[in-house]
């Protein structure tokens, strides 16, 4: 169901946050910078995990990262469709992968920052999967009708991602003195990204705190079964929700979308 | 008789509970060798350098076309061409399992291509410059590849033609994808014509070239082709490549880079020009535009993947089941 431009705000969507977006931005808007926060989520992390197709360290591996690659990709693409909806000025999916600039782009810096270490990208993939699947459990159980049908889908795509995810902190954690010391500090890498997750979301459908604790629930066994710590780290500073990101951002745009960028209005 | 005879066994063998046929007698029906059959030395190597080198082929063919799977022009091509790639893996799973039947290992096949002693197909030594590639690639490169692969289907070694009717199956869907590619540049603005014709240019020679040296030049085909491994010589094959290319090149308005293209009434064909075999024997020989580049990239990511593969290792050593290790 697409929330009508100044209705009261949407389901689910916990009320005395803080705001941090434009205060006089309509809360239909808001709801389309939300949805767009998740779907760039997806897409950033599809973007990063295709670098790992012909370079996984066996092909089983390389077929599966694919896979979930796919998977990251097909939720990106229905929920960029949604917000494109939401918004009303007939904005496509590529319109708003290819033609936002960095900082139209809401993902968080967990997703967007390079994995080119096999340790790093498997403790990426066991946080995101980890906060996905309670979000897309969430979605799935709102009263918006496409959020609900997405989530429903994705969910049972990421309950994969993180057994994969799992399979491979476990055995990397547990596995060889190196590979021990490589997962911890893959993990040690990744952690303070996490916070930026549970932090408020004008417009949020789901509150985003409200998923901190089963997520949580879902990856300290994980860590513990790997032999590992988890660890204390000073969470990072964020700010992608807001279209603030690293320096990492602009390179993956710049490649991501500069051949669409270069023939302006022609069909692919 | 023996035709059936043959037929039946291969079936019952498949199920597990044939017995082993001799293979002269497997051959004259037309049957399929089966890996607990008896076979010459010479089949059996000349299957494994075959089947691994087709391997190999299906992996470092996932490179030139991965090249554009971050720069994808938009996410419904993205979607398509990474799972394009991943069925490359995949074929690359099926046939090293397929070579595996014969007693090989595949760290070993692997090792051997990393280190230069086996060969993948010379196609995969061209770059992909352009996403107009990724079109040519699909259209030239695996259609030329499944009017190889499409006899191999009927191999005389059960595993390898097995894997094939599969991997024929999904090649053809790559061959459409890559030819809708060039449909729609073809058919787009003057940037992206001029983009599909100067892929087409590039790639429509090495494609020809993958069907091998000419007849009279290929020392190992009337010996593969006496053991049923290869049905069809390679210029057969070529002719067999042109003739179905040549419409749909005018189905997508683009142009074949040989004028002495031209329709044979007496022969039935289609005439084409003289293939430039130096440049094939330079780019087997290591010296095409990304041979090295291709190799290297494999073998980083097999040495950078080292310490995960040992620790997958260690962990199922450690907790393996006790009985395991009393035994």
């Amino acid at each position: 169901m697409i929330t009508p431009p100044d209705s009261s705000p949407p389901p689910l969507r916990s009320s005395g946050e803080q705001s941090v977006g434009d205060p006089d931005r309509p809360v239909a808007g808001l709801v389309v910078d939300y949805v767009l926060g998740l779907a760039d989520d997806a897409l950033v992390s599809a973007q990063r995990m295709g670098w790992w197709i012909s370079r996984a360290p066996q092909l089983e591996e390389d077929v599966a990262l694919a896979n979930i690659g796919l998977d990251q990709l097909g939720q990106a693409r229905a929920l960029l469709s949604y917000a494109g909806r939401l918004e009303g000025a007939g904005r496509t999916e590529d319109d708003l992968a290819y033609l936002r600039d960095e900082r139209e782009f809401r993902n968080v810096w967990l997703v967007e920052r390079a994995q080119t270490d096999f340790g790093v990208a498997m403790a990426r993939l066991l946080l995101v999967a980890a906060w996905q699947s309670e979000l897309y459990a969430a979605l799935a159980s709102s009263s918006d009708e496409t959020l609900a049908a997405v989530g429903a889908k994705a969910v049972k795509e990421v309950a994969y991602h993180l057994d994969h995810a799992t399979s491979w902190v476990v055995r990397l954690g547990d596995g060889t003195d190196v590979s021990h010391e490589r997962m911890q500090a893959a993990l040690d890498a990744e952690w303070p990204y996490l916070d930026e997750l549970f932090r408020p979301v004008e417009g949020s459908v789901v509150d985003p705190a409200s998923l901190r604790a089963g997520v949580l629930d879902r990856v300290t066994p994980v860590v513990a079964e790997a032999t590992l710590v988890v660890p204390e780290v000073t969470p990072a500073r964020g700010g992608g929700r807001q279209g603030l990101h690293t320096e990492e951002m602009g390179y993956l745009l710049a490649e991501m979308q500069h051949l669409h960028r270069s023939h302006p209005g022609v069909s692919w | 008789m023996l035709h059936d005879v043959a037929r039946d066994a291969d079936i019952c063998h498949i199920l597990g509970y044939r017995r082993p046929v001799a293979f002269d007698d497997l051959l004259a029906g037309d049957g399929r060798v089966e890996p607990r059959d008896e076979m010459p030395e010479g089949y059996r190597r000349t299957l494994v350098r075959q089947i691994a080198q087709h391997a190999h082929s299906e992996i470092i063919g996932m490179q030139p076309e991965g090249n554009w799977i971050s720069r994808a022009p938009s996410l419904r091509r993205k979607a398509i061409l990474m799972a394009k790639v991943q069925d490359e893996a995949g074929h690359g799973l099926y046939l090293y399992a397929a070579a595996e039947t014969l007693g090989v290992d595949r760290a070993d096949l692997l090792d051997q291509l990393h280190t230069g002693r086996q060969k993948y197909s010379s196609i995969f030594n061209y770059p992909t410059l352009t996403w107009a590639d990724v079109g040519a690639i699909g259209w030239l490169v695996d259609g030329a590849a499944i009017v190889n692969q499409v006899p191999l289907c009927r191999c005389s070694y059960g595993p390898y033609a097995r894997a094939m009717v599969r991997i024929c199956k999904e090649e053809s869907f790559h061959q459409r994808q890559g030819f809708e590619i060039l449909h729609t540049l073809s058919h787009g603005s003057p940037a992206q014509q001029r983009m599909a014709q100067d892929a087409v240019d590039r790639y429509w020679w090495p494609a020809l070239m993958m069907f091998g040296p000419p007849d009279d030049d290929s020392p190992n085909s009337a010996q593969s082709m006496a053991w049923g491994i290869k049905r069809f010589s390679n210029d057969d094959l070529r002719q067999r490549f042109v003739d179905m290319t040549v419409p749909q090149a005018q189905a997508l308005g683009l142009t074949l880079p040989d004028p002495q293209i031209a329709w044979n009434e007496d022969r039935g064909h289609y005439d084409f020009g003289p293939i430039d075999f130096t440049e094939l024997a330079e780019v087997i020989k290591g010296n095409g535009p990304c041979n090295q580049q291709r190799l290297a990239h494999k073998v980083q990511a097999h040495e950078d993947g080292a310490w995960v593969r040992e620790a997958a290792s260690a962990y199922a050593a450690k907790h393996a089941r006790p009985t395991e290790g009393a035994a």
